[in-house]
């Protein structure tokens, strides 16, 4: 219980936050809900700072909004704010479902979207969502404010391209759901060992304009890497196909051609997890269909 | 930074407050708000749970300043004055808090649950409590308690209290009555150790061992001792007395001097002006290690080559040998027309009770003690008592142990953990000291239960009569002996299962190794025997084509039986009726087309399975067992009960409490139990062996109606009437058509120079060794259950719908909060087969986080129909005996051979893993024999 940190500032603007980041040259960090990077400071996992950099009184970074066709996420939103969204509910349902099955009320009402893409697990709920929902970030890197797709900020597990001693992650954007496209998510835990996902799928459809068919797919299937990535073979594969039983079961023995999961120690066997990987697949493409149909 | 601004309780707050404050430290540190309890520090028990503007957080790990300007509402903010709030009396009166220790959290959870949900489903409570973690209750009362809580919000009446049948209730016997300091529990009043703060009280720390097995060649404490606010620091060489404990061999250092044993023996201890200090402190200590060979299970343990462990045992590695031999075991095999023969694995398990350790020493000569007193949570305090002086080199009389309230313990709290240390500390400093442990430092340091390999070898005849049973254990003891010795014993004698054995060969070696110790948890070695037992019972019945219950009903022990020690079982084993009662419940559940014991539903297989379980009461095996209890009567007409008998919410304080009331003949609600201080209250035994309702209840039982007898003597002469003639009715004392208040008749006695007080110590009917044949034990208690599961075929997974349960008990002295044990027993059991396993990687724990270890969840708790049969045990009070451990014995089993109906696949390690489940599924294979901790 030594100190893990000795300074803690809730700046209420973006230039505040990155002034004190400055400020302390390295030596504070952002901290958003905390549930990643306090419970790893205590267990040793994570270095101890001088500073903690709270963004989440920043309104500009905790707000969820539509723009035209596109729905903007503060990276200080919430999961309890994801989940009780009714713009997201109705058009980016994937996310919802993902945000909702992170930890207890406990956690989801401070843990923050912004918090899990920039804590970089390939596996994280939200994140395999907002891959599937091809979102973009935005962030702030020496001063310089841009949009990157969300794949370009995981470098490997647990290695983000946001530096959060220096950068700032702001927000996300992505499309609506129209008419005839539609999201899912799901996923497989065990009650034993830590709570990561031991496999984690997300998808997004649009059909063609008689609803029999995929116009076109994206998958997000993880851990199968050390990054979160999007299954292009599915997704070519199910391009065009007939939105049908038939369809999924060919799509699955694709999927266990192309993808590669592996054997993590107290976690699951790759057997186990390439069997998974058909599970989910299942629910989510026939989820997403059904809802994409207008059920 | 300006000074914190906050609502709390709907006070307004500015307070200067260190910016590295955690929520859970303001309130308890700097508000002195202690009803926010703290059980993990990682977001994973939700113990720490209380609403800001609203919104349930985890405390422990929400910085204080993020609550700058909000609102924050903790369990001491819910009552309305004396009106308690409908979910904390909705608590109480369906039996929802035992220890007490998760309470807070669960109502802080709860109570933000009914701000969004007027008439929260079944679904919507889960959902909300899944991470808000009780050890105790096994959460079907808690989940009754809320739906009744949100009734009343409602403005409906609440839901009636599901208490179970009993058999002639007497006055306040066989009552469900509420348990003792409930009130102050639900209302985050009540005290545990870490709650109790003295003026000028210091923070320890202690140094454990980052080796599975090392020589220590040198510790330095300079630089720590240099260290600004640093009081002390500690060695080997600063232990006065006999630097060893154990409660059966003593072979364990205070600290550690040569060598080191496991991740987690002490090796230092430090006491500073504050815990981060302390903290910084043990960071400066320097110790060298040379790292020695490791001996990392009991099976290397036993080979000829493994270093020895401690030298001075007379039988090496070996701890301790421990033989059933019943009979003519050959004869046995010769005779079967079936054998199975299987071998098992479990894994060491965590009791994860939600209060981590602590203890308080304040020295002799402070303010308000007169001798150097310990306070600490702990199952065994006479003993602690006598651990210390030994390593105090004072006599006990010099040392008062008092004992706080617990939270939780299941049998990890009855070696000592900080206990000697404080003293040490607080006697080098003159000081207060207090020793918090981490739940991290908890999880690497306090015995587990034992890991265990049993082979087991079971012949029956054809017409289903079981001739014989061969089995060979092993046993994890871990790096020191603590309850080794005795819980293996229990696992080796229990290995028959609750059946008529008529030959039996059984051989159990405990080995010392470089784990964790093993020690005692509920169920006491009996937990493991019964996983194979029972499976093993299972393959016969299906191999002879015999239903198992049917099986189970043929083999029954029942009066006239003798046990494979030798036991003539003479009464009280009702174990048949157990075995009818839960037939007769799961040959109901049918959905209308007649019962099946498996069926599918698309690609879910559902299947029942069954499996049965004894377990003794008290210690038996030839030790001497006594309690003792001291009963008062006041002027004010109440009366006290006092008994060291620690109750970790199992509840011996109602249970001594209600024997008193019954026979002073007084209401339940003017008798108050102290229990656990060894100034004021007469040695209880140990809390082990589901011992003390049967003990202290009958100490207490047999000193209250002593004292009836000299008040009623004392008013027949104060009032000059024949004593036949005095009867008592609600704490008055009615002759002749006119009465006189209790207390009037204690001040009377008290003028006269009597004392209204009586005492008992009450012993044991005599018990005999393992191996001499007669009684090993004076009683034991049975238990049956059925489980329904499901088992998902496209993954693998494994969910417990339902438990039909029943379990005799003797008499039930309590029935609700009897039920309690019951439930929290079963969904305790149901996490040893299914979530739980504490991973030790060659002498070094994998399992150092709670994250890491999970035990069921609200999301896990099966319906529960649990009913309880009464046969009487003659000595018992009331008829009462053991109930602490019976009912979390065979779930395990039940769960396993139910998982075996569904899918054709044997469970022979536990827990049972989703992953290996399904690739055997997959590949047409009938058995398992790793668990999810063998996934590499
Ligand atoms: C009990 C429990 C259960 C959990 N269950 C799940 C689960 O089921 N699935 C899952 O995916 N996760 C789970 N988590 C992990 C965690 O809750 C999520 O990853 C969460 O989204 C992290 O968000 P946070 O706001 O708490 O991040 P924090 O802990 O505050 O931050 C995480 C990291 O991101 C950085 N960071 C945060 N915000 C920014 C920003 N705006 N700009 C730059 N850097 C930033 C921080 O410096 C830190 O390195 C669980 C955690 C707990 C304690
Ligand atoms: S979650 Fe806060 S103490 Fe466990
Ligand atoms: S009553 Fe819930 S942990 Fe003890």
């Amino acid at each position: 219980m030594s100190t893990l940190w000795n300074h803690y500032h809730t700046p209420k603007t973006i230039d505040e936050a990155l002034k004190l980041l400055t400020d302390y040259g390295g030596q504070a960090r952002i901290i958003a809900g905390g549930t990643d990077l306090l419970v790893d400071m205590r267990a040793g996992q994570h270095p101890a700072h001088e500073a903690l950099i709270d963004i989440t009184a920043i309104p500009e970074m905790s707000a969820i909004y539509r723009q035209e066709d596109r729905i903007y996420i503060g990276a200080g939103v919430t999961h309890t704010q994801i989940v009780r969204s009714a713009e997201l509910q109705a058009h980016a349902r994937c996310l919802v479902e993902s945000c909702g099955v992170v930890g207890g009320p406990q956690v989801r009402n401070v843990a923050t979207l912004g918090g899990n893409v920039a804590h970089a697990l390939p596996a994280g709920d939200g994140t395999v969502s907002l891959v599937a929902l091809a979102a973009e970030a935005e962030v702030i890197q020496a001063g310089e404010r841009r949009w990157l797709p969300i794949g370009d900020l995981y470098l490997g597990p647990g290695k983000s391209l946001v530096d959060s001693t220096r950068d700032l992650l702001i927000q996300f954007r992505l499309r609506a759901t129209g008419a005839r496209e539609a999201t899912a998510f799901s996923r497989i835990m065990r009650p034993q060992g830590v709570a990561l996902p031991i496999l984690g799928c997300a998808v997004w459809v649009r059909l063609d304009d008689t609803l029999t068919h995929y116009d076109s797919a994206r998958v997000c299937i993880a851990p199968t890497g050390p990054t979160p990535e999007r299954a292009t073979e599915i997704e070519q594969a199910l391009a065009g196909k007939p939105a049908t039983a038939e369809t999924i079961q060919q799509v699955i023995l694709i999927a266990m051609e192309a993808l590669h999961p592996r054997t993590s120690k107290y976690r699951a066997t790759a057997e186990y997890r390439k069997e998974m990987i058909g599970v989910l697949l299942e629910r989510t493409l026939s989820a997403a269909v059904t809802r994409a149909k207008g059920g | 930074m300006a000074e914190l601004q906050v609502v709390v309780n709907g006070e307004a707050i500015t307070r200067d407050v260190p910016e590295s404050r955690t929520l859970a430290q303001f309130l308890r540190l700097d508000l002195g708000l202690t009803g926010t309890k703290i059980g993990c520090e990682e977001a994973e028990c939700g113990i720490c749970t209380v609403l800001v503007d609203g919104l349930p957080v985890d405390s422990c790990i929400y910085p204080v300043w993020k609550a700058q300007g909000k609102t924050i509402t903790s369990i001491e903010g819910l009552a309305h004055g004396q009106d308690l709030h409908p979910l904390q009396s909705n608590f109480i009166a369906h039996g929802a808090v035992q220890c007490g220790f998760c309470t807070p959290g669960l109502i802080m959870t709860s109570a933000a649950l009914l701000e969004d949900h007027a008439d929260p489903t079944d679904d919507d409570i889960k959902h909300a409590l899944k991470d808000t973690f009780c050890r105790c209750t096994g959460y079907t009362s808690v989940i009754q308690a809320i739906k009744s809580a949100a009734r009343e919000r409602r403005g409906l009446p609440p839901l009636p209290v599901k208490d179970p049948e009993v058999d002639e209730p007497m006055d306040v016997i066989s009552h469900s009555v509420p348990p003792q300091e409930v009130v102050a529990k639900v209302r985050g009043e009540a005290k545990y150790t870490d709650d109790y703060v003295f003026p000028g009280m210091l923070s320890a720390r202690t140094l454990r061992s980052p080796h599975p097995h090392a020589r220590v060649l040198a510790i330095r404490t300079d630089r720590a001792k240099a260290l600004p606010g640093v009081q002390a620091v500690l060695t080997h060489t600063d232990v006065p007395g006999e630097n060893l404990h154990g409660l059966v061999y003593r072979d364990w250092p205070v600290l550690c001097s040569d060598v080191v044993r496991y991740v987690g023996d002490a090796v230092a201890l430090v006491a500073a002006d504050t815990a981060e200090i302390a903290a910084a402190a043990l960071a400066l200590i320097e110790v060298d290690y040379e790292p020695l060979p490791v001996v990392p299970d009991p099976i290397s343990a036993h080979r000829a080559d493994a270093p020895v462990l401690h030298p001075q045992h007379p039988t090496g590695n070996l701890l301790k040998h421990i033989k059933v031999r019943h009979g003519d075991i050959d004869q046995g095999f010769a005779e079967a027309d079936f054998i199975v023969e299987r071998e098992y694995h479990t894994p060491t398990t965590e009791h994860a009770f939600l209060e981590p350790e602590c203890a308080i020493g304040v020295p002799e000569g402070y303010p308000g003690h007169d001798k150097l007193t310990v306070y600490v949570g702990s199952q065994i305090p006479y003993q602690d008592r006598n651990q210390i002086a030994l390593a105090m080199e004072m006599s006990e009389e010099r040392i008062r142990v008092i004992g706080t309230l617990i939270g939780g313990g299941f049998g990890g709290k009855e070696d000592i953990a900080g206990q000697i240390h404080v003293a040490l500390l607080a006697t080098v400093t003159q000081r207060p000291v207090k020793m918090l442990y981490t739940r991290q430092e908890s999880l690497i340091f306090h015995p587990k239960r034992h890991a265990t390999i049993i082979r087991i070898k079971t012949g029956a005849k054809r017409d289903g009569r079981l001739t014989a049973v061969q089995a060979e254990l092993y046993g994890d003891g871990g790096a020191y002996a603590s309850l080794s010795d005795k819980v293996m014993t229990r696992a080796t004698t229990h290995a028959t299962g609750p059946y008529n054995v008529p030959n039996a060969k059984i051989d159990c070696y405990v080995m010392y190794t470089n784990n964790v110790p093993s020690g005692a948890f509920r169920g006491f070695g009996v937990t493991q025997s019964a996983f194979a037992v029972e499976q093993n019972m299972d393959i016969l019945a299906e191999a002879l084509g015999i239903d198992p219950l049917e099986f189970r009903l043929i083999n029954a022990q029942k009066v006239g039986v003798t046990t494979a020690t030798g036991q003539l079982l003479r009464e009280s084993v009702g174990l048949i009726e157990t075995i009818s009662d839960v037939k007769r419940d799961m040959l109901a559940q049918h959905n209308g087309n007649g019962f099946q014991w498996t069926w599918r539903e698309g690609h879910k297989a559902y299947a029942w399975g069954m499996a049965c379980s004894y377990k003794n009461t008290g210690l038996g095996g030839g030790a001497p067992d006594k309690s003792e209890a001291e009963v008062e009567a006041y002027e004010d007409g109440s009366v006290e009960v006092r008994s060291a008998a620690a109750d970790m919410g199992q509840g011996i304080a109602h249970v001594v409490a209600q024997c008193t009331a019954e026979e002073m003949h007084i209401p339940y609600e003017r008798v108050r139990a102290l229990l656990c201080d060894t100034d004021l209250t007469p040695n209880g035994g140990p809390t082990t062996a589901s011992r003390q309702t049967f003990m202290t209840g009958n100490a207490a039982r047999i000193a209250a109606s002593a004292l009836r007898e000299a008040i009623t003597r004392s008013a027949a002469e104060m009032l000059d009437v024949p004593p036949e003639q005095i009867r008592y009715e609600e704490g008055l004392l009615r002759y002749n058509g006119s009465s006189v208040e209790l207390g009037t008749v204690v001040s009377w006695m008290k003028a006269q120079g009597l004392q209204p007080r009586a005492r008992h110590e009450y012993w044991a009917p005599p018990t005999q060794p393992l191996g001499s044949g007669g009684d090993m034990h004076f009683a034991f208690s049975y238990a049956t259950q059925a489980a329904l599961v499901e088992v998902d075929l496209d993954t693998g997974e494994v969910h417990v719908h339902k438990v039909m349960s029943s379990t005799d008990i003797g008499r039930a002295i309590n029935p609700l909060m009897l039920q309690g044990q019951i439930e929290g027993g079963i969904v305790m059991a149901l996490g040893n087969c299914l979530t739980e396993a504490f991973i030790i990687e060659n002498g070094v724990p994998w399992t150092t986080l709670l994250s890491r270890y999970k035990m069921p969840s609200i999301k896990h708790a099966p319906e529960i129909v649990s009913r309880l049969v009464e046969d009487r045990s003659a000595e018992g009070p009331y008829g009462a005996k053991g109930v602490g451990e019976i009912p979390s014995i065979n779930t395990t089993p039940a769960i396993c051979n139910a998982i075996y109906n569904a899918t054709g696949v044997r469970i022979y390690s536990l827990p049972v893993d989703q992953d290996a489940l399904l690739r055997a599924i997959k590949h047409g294979e009938a058995e398992i024999h790793t668990a999810w901790q063998d996934v590499q």
